[in-house]
């Protein structure tokens, strides 16, 4: 921040001399509230978690040094590898909605009227509260009394316990994960194929190609900036996942949450339930590092299918 | 010229903005300050909105604002509060959280204020009081206490032609009343065995001659003999499919399951009575009678204490108000109006009273044999591996003996982090 702040004054002195230095004083006055906020609010609690990361700290009190005690005990905790792979069979899960995105929002754009209100009711989980979203599903899964399962009996299908059945739980998360992203994934995908010139669809159809065809080969090729994004939104959002596994799984007495934790509720239950907030932070940077991981390799597998124009 | 002009009055705000924040903790007595007192009940919520109002009527110079937050962020926010330096003023503690705000110096030491406002400790349960004495100091002063009874369903236990339950009931009759309760056409269940500590095995464990932390706070003792004993009493349950399954009653908890009369027992605390009181569809089926016995009578008692935030602007005002929450008439008014049964001696009869329908002098007398819920080190973090050692076996698929010792090895690992 500072470095940009002491560029600045310079820069109109180039080309106007005189004004330079009142004006840049009065133009980091103007960024200063955004940037104090952004350094208070953001860069600060990220150092001290990674500084918490190498320290024992206790609810309340002083913290210890402890080098990478955190991180030894981390890479051989049963648990954070049984959530870490939880919450990469949950973000795998939760990728198959790209594609039903894509197909989706190639359908909805075939509506002629009423288009705005399909997007209406696939956007209306993004602005429900996940609180309230893990609720009604808490009640859909429930196996006693839950729709699920009455649905299913109607077809002679034996029901099953979604979120106390250990078996379960994860793809339970993965559906609901799936429906919550839709409606934001739908909008960008919308816009997409919208940027994409009807003149293609029409020059293809002239030269005899079928609706499938188009799809394959106009509308993906064309979308894949769009896909992309998507992709990359979705496995951050998913690798972050916490609300669905705290309000479904919600009760130390449930049987399935030993075996079904995340990640971020790993994190929260060592940080905020037992007090090893130096412990919760080294899962945050470890996840921030796997985050980052993930996206890298994406941004490098992308050059080979993404199609820029 | 104008730009100056500007930068003062600018200046001047924020300075004003400034002095007014410092002006809030300003000590000068007289002055009308604002005390928050928070809790975690809704039910509640009218009871200490009452409480408050009537200290406010002998206080006018303190108001008191309620704030209630939902029990899954209460923990979260005090914790985060008393670390930044937020936290409420006065609000509810638990025995099991107790410790660890105690050690870090967060909470208002009551030592003194105990002597000079001639509060007698003997008033209140000696279990509960306990509980948050930390380093020989008094950091709560006891709000309520809850004991642990057998709540059953009269309807269901006549329809079954079972006996209801009374003071000569043992671990047999128990068992047996439940077996004959159980009737899987009807979808109904004798009794609600989930893996629950307070409410179920703790008490079981005690009654069988065990205990469940030693007395230095060290060693558990689940796999003991009669620590195994206690359990059983349980996974015999579970077994003899007496009980709605773990996976059920993950879903929909117990006490759900008894106010929809799926259960005909379920062993729990008096704090469920104003809530059984309130639902419509229960009245005059249900009642109230002692845990039965094992080798001997036991259950566990704990209660919620009122604390105050070390690092409150007004430690004055918040210590006459901890006072006024740990009196009678704090204790009179929760009495009063049914909402829990009040810590202090001689202020229950009216508790008894606003409930009539229940035999809830159970409860009292039960302090009589009752003993303090075990909080010994980290104890949110062992109770809460309780689930996973202990799933296994109630489930049948692990020998309880097996499962009681892998449980006790995991929390004694965790007692012996000092």
């Amino acid at each position: 921040m500072t470095s940009s702040a002491t560029k600045l004054p310079r820069r109109p002195s180039g080309r106007r001399g005189g004004v330079s230095a009142p004006n840049g004083w009065w133009a980091l006055a103007f960024i200063a509230p955004a940037t104090i906020g952004l350094l208070l609010l953001y860069v600060w609690p990220f150092l001290r978690t990674v500084i918490d990361s190498f320290q024992d700290v206790p609810a309340f009190g002083p913290a210890t040094w402890v080098g990478t005690d955190n991180y030894t005990a981390l890479l051989h905790d049963p648990d954070f590898w049984k959530a870490f792979g939880n919450s990469a069979l949950y973000t795998a899960i939760v990728l198959l909605g790209v594609p039903v995105a894509i197909a989706l929002a190639a359908l909805i754009e075939q509506v002629g009227r009423g288009r705005a209100l399909y997007r209406v009711l696939f956007f209306l989980p993004v602005v429900t509260l996940p609180v309230a979203i893990g609720m009604v599903w808490r009640f859909i899964y429930n196996g006693d009394f839950g729709l699920l399962n009455t649905v299913l009996s109607w077809f002679g299908v034996d029901g099953q316990f979604w979120v106390a059945d250990p078996r379960f739980t994860i793809y339970a998360f993965g559906v609901v994960g799936i429906w919550m992203g839709l409606g934001i994934n739908l909008i960008i995908l919308g816009a997409g194929l919208q940027a994409i010139p009807k003149a293609l669809y029409e020059a293809s159809a002239l030269d005899g190609a079928g609706r499938v065809r188009q799809f394959f080969r106009i509308t993906v090729p064309l979308l894949s900036p769009s896909i992309f994004f998507v992709t990359v939104l979705t496995v951050i959002g998913a690798l972050q996942m916490f609300d669905l596994n705290f309000i479904m799984l919600r009760g130390v007495n449930n049987t399935a949450l030993a075996d079904s934790k995340t990640i971020v509720y790993l994190f929260y239950e060592k940080a905020f339930v037992q007090f090893h907030q130096g412990y919760g932070a080294a899962i945050a940077v470890v996840l921030l590092l796997v985050i980052m991981i993930a996206t890298a390799l994406q941004f490098r597998l992308q050059r080979s299918w993404v199609f820029y124009d | 010229m104008k730009r100056r002009w500007i930068a003062a009055t600018a200046l001047a705000a924020a300075v004003t903005l400034l002095t007014a924040c410092s002006g809030q903790s300003d000590e000068a007595s007289g002055e009308k300050v604002t005390l928050t007192y928070a809790n975690w009940s809704e039910d509640q919520t009218p009871a200490m909105q009452q409480i408050a109002d009537e200290f406010q009527k002998a206080n006018p110079d303190i108001t008191i604002k309620v704030q209630t937050l939902p029990w899954t962020e209460y923990w979260t926010t005090l914790q985060v509060g008393a670390a930044g330096g937020t936290a409420p003023d006065a609000f509810w503690m638990l025995a099991d959280h107790f410790r660890e705000y105690a050690k870090g110096g967060q909470l208002v030491d009551m030592s003194d204020t105990v002597k000079s406002n001639n509060i007698d400790l003997a008033k209140y349960p000696k279990a509960v009081s306990d509980s948050y004495t930390y380093d020989g100091k008094l950091f709560a002063l006891p709000k309520d206490f809850d004991t642990n009874g057998i709540w059953y369903n009269k309807a269901l236990f006549d329809a079954a032609g079972v006996k209801y339950p009374d003071d000569t009931w043992t671990w047999q009759d128990a068992q047996d009343a439940a077996k004959k309760l159980t009737d899987p056409a009807k979808g109904v269940f004798g009794i609600a065995a989930p893996i629950d500590a307070q409410g179920g095995f703790y008490n079981t464990m005690l009654q069988a001659g065990g205990s469940i932390i030693n007395a230095d706070g060290t060693a558990s003792d689940f796999g003991s003999p009669a620590g195994v004993e206690g359990l059983k009493f349980w996974t015999d349950l579970q077994a003899a499919k007496a009980s709605p399954t773990l996976e059920q009653l993950s879903d929909t908890e117990a006490v759900s399951m008894f106010e929809n009369q799926k259960v005909a027992m379920y062993f729990s605390g008096a704090y469920w009575a104003l809530k059984f009181h309130n639902n419509a569809a229960l009245k005059g089926k249900i009642d109230v009678a002692p845990l039965p016995q094992g080798v001997k009578r036991a259950t566990v008692t704990s209660g919620i204490g009122n604390a105050g935030y070390a690092g409150s602007k007004h430690p004055e005002q918040l210590k006459k108000f901890l006072a006024f929450l740990g009196g009678s008439k704090a204790a009179e008014i929760q009495a009063a109006t049914g909402t829990v049964l009040p810590a202090y001696e001689g202020t229950q009869q009216p508790w008894l009273d606003s409930m009539p329908e229940y035999k809830l002098q159970v409860f009292i007398d039960a302090i009589a044999y009752s003993v303090p819920l075990p909080v010994a080190g980290n104890a949110s973090e062992w109770q809460g591996l309780a689930t996973q050692y202990l799933g296994p076996a109630w489930s049948g698929k692990k020998p309880v003996q097996e499962a009681a010792t892998e449980y006790q090895a995991a929390v004694d690992q965790v007692l012996a982090k000092k």
